[in-house]
């Protein structure tokens, strides 16, 4: 079959574009979008590890990865929203209300 | 009897802690009435034990309890255990009553002040710590004891603390204290060394055993009794006493006359076995003390503070003591130190009535004539002189008397003689003072003169018995001209007390000892009663022949000075340069510096904060990196 | 025949992820990534787990990217916003990227055994997924479905127009 480190390094190199996206990238959506690429990167890799050691739990546990990456986007999207209605911007270097 | 002797010291404690946690709310009645009570019962119960001791004979004399195990360090054990023997018997009676009586008398003289209850606590808060002291059966637990006297001493003579000379005075207590305390430890240390054990009794085995080297004896006994001398005021530290006059009169009387300095002599005769083992240290024990007998006897010649007089006067007692250990006599030394503790106890409240009838003034050049005012002060006071000044048939005579002739006796024909000069010197100044207080031309301060009154019974009845105890006291311990089996004193006291030098001299010899001793006495009266009252001028002249001794005299050979830029105006001088320069920069230093080093480090770390979203992922992908990096190699 | 499948959805899958970080119109973006997440769900089935793939394009492509699709048009920025202009935050950014990509893989050596043949026959179909979940994965199952409540309700509460405005 397909030699599973094919996936892997497949897997290693959406993640590094996730995160190359996340810093170049300028406006808070587009960044939110990297991070599930990179969410989905680890997926990837826990379904090869659960073909190769040959048990269920790697899906079980994307599953749940699934599950969880859905309700932290729905909240996520939500305050980005909000920040759009207080700052009328989504720039992301424009939020710096933390800075200090 | 004498099962129940371990109570001695904690009846005392035990009244301490009640008035030290309740004292302020009780009623001033009530604290007078518990304070004696407490030092009563342990009276009570000190002659019951010596009732049981005497019954018990020679065999049974020593009875030691072991109340509590204390420190066990490997091989160092220091536990807290009592010993009833002859000698702490003697030692508790004493403290116990003569502690009875100054603790009533003290209910008159201090009754207006408003310290009233922290006096009485601090009182029995001393009783306790002297009686552990006296009591104690190994010699950690009695330095424990010694060093609680010592504290007591500090805040009795600095009761009145608002009073910059008093609170100085008691600081000045402490620290000269602390040297001799310095020198005492490390005869403890030496003794656990080569000994391996305090208890007193397994050091007098050693000794006995031939254990240790004579050098070494020595060596501790020297250092013991540095420690001795700081306690009971010899030279060269003898310049706190003094000044401790400061604290009030009653705690002169007891503190400063009858018990915490005498505890040095009964520190060496409790170590008796040592001090005769190492023959130098003997000797220097006498010589000390003769050399201080006479030298303080020679500052009492020109003071007019009567308390001072009274002062040095104790130091020069307290190295008669020491004369009488010296040369071995261990029990001449111990019947001094008792019937010393009576009429110095009795002159000092006597002198506290006759500051007290004239509304406080001390200096006698402003008194005089007083014997017609003070009926019940005066006589008790003359007892008080004659006793001490070696008149035949009061107690200072006997025990004056044991402790010159055994000093002829043991060969030490100078300590003998600088003994028979003190003699005369004490019979001339103790007159002195009567001659001036109560006789001649009257001085008084006009407002003093309209509130002279005579003391409250509460303060003359313990006068009246300190009196009668001071002629009685000395027929216990009869000189051996009448016959060895009337010395009850020292045949009590020898279980504990080895007769090492048997003494003999003719009967001839003897008897010319006390006559002597009676001549140099009535000579110095005589001197004094001319000066003063047949010539009063005479003083005066002998003052504009001699005006610098005088001077020296008067100002006490300038020791106070000496030791002030030698030792004291240097130490100042030090702690300032090392505050200065350590205190202040290093340690400041250390402390102010990794405040603004953290300071600093949080200014920069602040850099990292900017707010970004960005900039933290990049940090966390940073991290991530890093730990993968440490994980992989 | 398989690799075939999987070196197109492979180049598929980077290719669109590529897309979506150099696009600047954060429609398009969202669109790349629909069909990222599709090349994804087919690598899964690739991979033996056909409940997974079908869960990954249900959920992933359809429900979340439409979210994102909604708040995108809710947004509605007209001009779109480009990536970074400043050059040293990229070639930081490639920098990083690089040392990662390096670790990751030296991370990889010897992490994977050999397919034994026991395993080519576990499929994950929905049967022993669901025991499993079930059976030793029901505490981490229930309390996720709690957090999807609160995901709602959070949500909803925190768009939700104040009346006092």
């Amino acid at each position: 079959m397909i030699p599973l480190s094919y996936f892997l390094i497949l897997s290693i190199i959406l993640f590094v574009l996730g995160a190359i996206g996340f810093f170049i990238k300028r406006d808070l959506i587009t960044q939110f979008m990297t991070v599930e690429i990179m969410l989905n990167a680890a997926n990837l890799a826990f379904i090869t590890f659960a073909k190769s050691a040959g048990s269920l739990d790697g899906q079980v546990i994307v599953f749940f990865i699934i599950t969880v990456a859905a309700a932290e986007a729905a909240v996520g999207l939500a305050i980005i929203l909000l920040v759009y209605r207080q700052k009328k911007t989504i720039k992301s270097e424009d939020i710096k209300l933390m800075k200090g | 009897m004498t099962e129940i002797f371990w109570l001695i010291p904690f009846i005392p404690a035990l009244s301490t802690l009640i008035l030290a946690v309740f004292g302020q709310k009780l009623p001033k009645k009530y604290v007078s009435f518990q304070a004696c009570f407490a030092v009563f019962a342990s009276f009570v119960i000190s002659v019951i034990s010596l009732i049981g001791l005497l019954q018990a004979g020679h065999e049974h004399s020593t009875i030691v309890k072991n109340l509590f195990s204390w420190i066990h360090a490997g091989s160092f054990k220091a536990d807290l255990s009592l010993q009833l023997d002859p000698l702490s018997a003697v030692m508790a009676l004493v403290v116990t009553g003569v502690g009875f009586l100054i603790h009533v008398y003290s209910v008159g003289y201090m009754a207006e002040d408003k310290g009233y209850t922290r006096y009485f606590t601090y009182m029995n808060l001393f009783t306790f710590a002297m009686l552990v002291l006296v009591m104690a059966s190994n010699i950690v637990l009695m330095f424990v004891g010694w060093e609680g006297v010592g504290l007591c001493s500090y805040l009795l003579i600095g009761f009145w603390f608002e009073k910059h000379s008093a609170a100085n005075a008691g600081k000045k207590a402490f620290i000269v204290n602390r040297i001799g305390d310095a020198a005492f430890l490390l005869g403890i240390f030496f003794i656990f060394i080569h000994i391996g054990s305090g208890e007193f009794r397994a050091i007098n085995e050693a000794i006995g055993g031939g254990e240790i080297t004579q050098s070494l004896a020595t060596l501790i006994a020297i250092l013991l009794f540095v420690g001795a001398v700081g306690k009971s005021a010899q030279i060269p530290l003898y310049v706190w006493l003094p000044d401790a006059m400061e604290g009030p009169t009653p705690v002169s009387a007891l503190i400063h006359a009858a018990t915490m300095v005498t505890a040095g002599v009964y520190m060496v005769s409790r170590m008796n076995i040592l001090f005769t083992f190492s023959i130098s240290a003997g000797h220097i024990v006498a010589v000390v003390g003769a050399v201080t007998a006479v030298f303080a006897a020679t500052m009492a010649l020109t003071q007019n503070d009567i308390k001072r007089v009274l002062a040095y006067s104790t130091i020069s007692q307290i190295g008669y003591m020491f004369i009488g250990c010296g040369v071995g006599a261990y029990a001449a030394g111990m019947f001094h130190l008792y019937t010393h503790a009576f009429f110095k106890s009795l002159l000092f409240l006597a002198a506290g009535s006759v500051m007290h009838a004239l509304s406080g003034e001390l200096n006698m050049q402003k008194m005089g004539g007083l014997r017609k005012y003070l009926p019940l002060t005066y006589p008790t006071f003359l007892i008080g002189a004659i006793a001490i000044a070696g008149i035949p048939f009061l107690s200072g005579f006997f025990s004056k008397d044991a402790i010159l002739t055994s000093a002829f006796a043991s060969g030490q024909y100078f300590v003998w003689g600088l003994g028979i000069f003190g003699a005369v010197l004490t019979a001339f100044y103790m007159f002195r003072l009567i001659f001036l207080t109560f006789y001649g031309k009257e001085r008084l301060e006009p407002e003093a003169k309209k509130h002279l009154h005579e003391s409250p019974p509460v303060m003359t009845i313990p006068l009246v018995l300190l009196a009668f105890f001071s002629v009685i006291a000395g027929y216990v311990g009869l000189p051996v001209v009448f016959g060895k089996k009337l010395d009850f004193f020292g045949r009590f006291l020898e279980p504990v007390i080895e007769h090492a030098h048997e003494v003999h001299l003719t009967l001839g010899t003897e008897w010319m000892l006390i006559l002597i001793s009676v001549a140099v006495a009535v000579t110095g009266i005589y001197i004094a009663w001319v000066f003063y009252i047949k010539n009063p001028q005479t003083p005066h002249n002998l003052v504009a022949r001699f005006p610098g001794l005088y001077k020296l005299l008067y100002n006490k050979y300038y020791v106070d000075e000496i030791y002030n830029t030698l030792f004291v105006n240097s130490t100042i001088k030090g702690s300032e340069v090392v505050y200065d320069h350590f205190d202040l920069k290093v340690i400041d230093g250390a402390v102010n510096g990794s405040a603004s080093a953290t300071n600093f480090f949080g200014k920069v770390l602040s850099y990292i904060q900017t707010g970004l979203i960005k900039d933290y992922a990049l940090i966390f992908l940073l991290g991530a990196i890093l730990l993968l990096g440490y994980l992989l190699f | 025949m398989a690799h075939i499948l999987f070196f197109l959805l492979a180049i598929i899958c980077i290719g669109s992820v590529l897309g979506m970080i150099i696009s600047k119109d954060q429609a398009y973006n969202a669109l790349f990534l629909i069909v990222a997440f599709a090349c994804m769900g087919g690598l899964f089935a690739l991979l033996d787990a056909p409940f997974i793939a079908a869960v990954q394009i249900i959920i992933y492509a359809g429900a979340i990217m439409i979210l994102f699709i909604f708040v995108v048009m809710m947004i509605n920025l007209r001009t779109g916003i480009g990536p970074e202009k400043k050059k040293w935050t990229l070639y930081f950014a490639f920098l990083v990227a690089g040392v990662l990509i390096i670790e990751l893989v030296l991370t990889l050596k010897g992490a994977l055994k050999p397919i034994s043949s026991a395993s080519m026959d576990k499929i994950g179909s929905p049967t022993d997924l669901g025991r499993l979940l079930f059976t030793k994965y029901l505490y981490p199952f229930e309390i996720t479905s709690i957090l999807i409540i609160a995901a709602l309700v959070g949500a909803i509460v925190l768009v939700k127009k104040r009346d006092k405005e």
